[in-house]
């Protein structure tokens, strides 16, 4: 079994397991900063999922996109606490 | 090479696996930031070294080696803001956490911190008396 094969039988959908846990707790979280740290995790699986998917079709251009989704994930947590911080803030 | 190159994957993937189990099951939202912010930089860290290894040439090493950085920059920064903006709207520390620092020196309406615990105790954040 190459390695390739083995990213592609077993890794895989190890890595999607995980996203549908993730999503549940997406779902399911009981305060909106749950749904928050969901979709930060969710976003880091992401970039994985992009990883592994490179060595399956073995050309790495995805790698680009693992870049722009590590920003915006940044990005988007900052943005969402900033606000959610600023709502319970009274002048 | 390709057994090290699976040895690494495989690692990963469970650490992001196990990141995923402990979001289930925390019970607390401050513990599930812990968790996503150690295990799933470290899961990611690992497999997008084991493509670096994979692929074996600067473009996709330097490529991987920046995503990685900044992965690991920025994750304590994010789970800081998340669990201070999670402190303010009133988020409870699990029922059988031994001890809480923050208790009583975040102001409530100027979200200002003070080092110890001041004599306005309306305007203090106590989660133990909510």
């Amino acid at each position: 079994m190459t390695l390739a094969e083995y990213c592609r039988i077993v890794i895989l959908p190890i890595l999607a397991f995980s996203v549908i846990l993730i999503l549940v707790r997406f779902f399911k979280g009981p305060s909106i900063a749950d749904r928050i740290v969901a979709l930060d995790l969710l976003i880091t699986t992401g970039i994985g999922i992009i990883g592994v998917y490179t060595i399956t079709s073995g050309s790495s251009t995805l790698l680009d996109t693992g870049m722009i989704l590590a920003l915006i994930a940044f990005l988007s947590t900052v943005a969402l606490s900033y606000y959610l911080e600023r709502r319970s803030k009274k002048k | 090479m390709n057994i090290f190159i699976g040895i690494v994957i495989t690692l990963g993937t469970l650490f992001v696996l196990l990141a995923a189990v402990g979001l289930i099951r925390m019970p607390d939202t401050y513990l599930r930031i812990s968790v996503n912010t150690k295990a799933a930089t470290l899961g990611v860290g690992l497999l997008l070294g084991g493509v670096a290894f994979y692929f074996y040439d600067l473009s996709t090493t330097s490529r991987t080696f920046v995503i990685v950085l900044f992965l690991f920059l920025t994750a304590p920064v994010g789970a800081h803001l998340i669990g201070r903006a999670s402190y303010f709207i009133g988020n409870k520390l699990w029922d059988q956490s031994k001890m809480d620092d923050l208790r009583g020196k975040y102001q409530r309406n100027s979200h200002v911190l003070k080092s110890e615990i001041d004599d306005t105790p309306e305007d203090n954040i106590d989660h133990t008396k909510m």
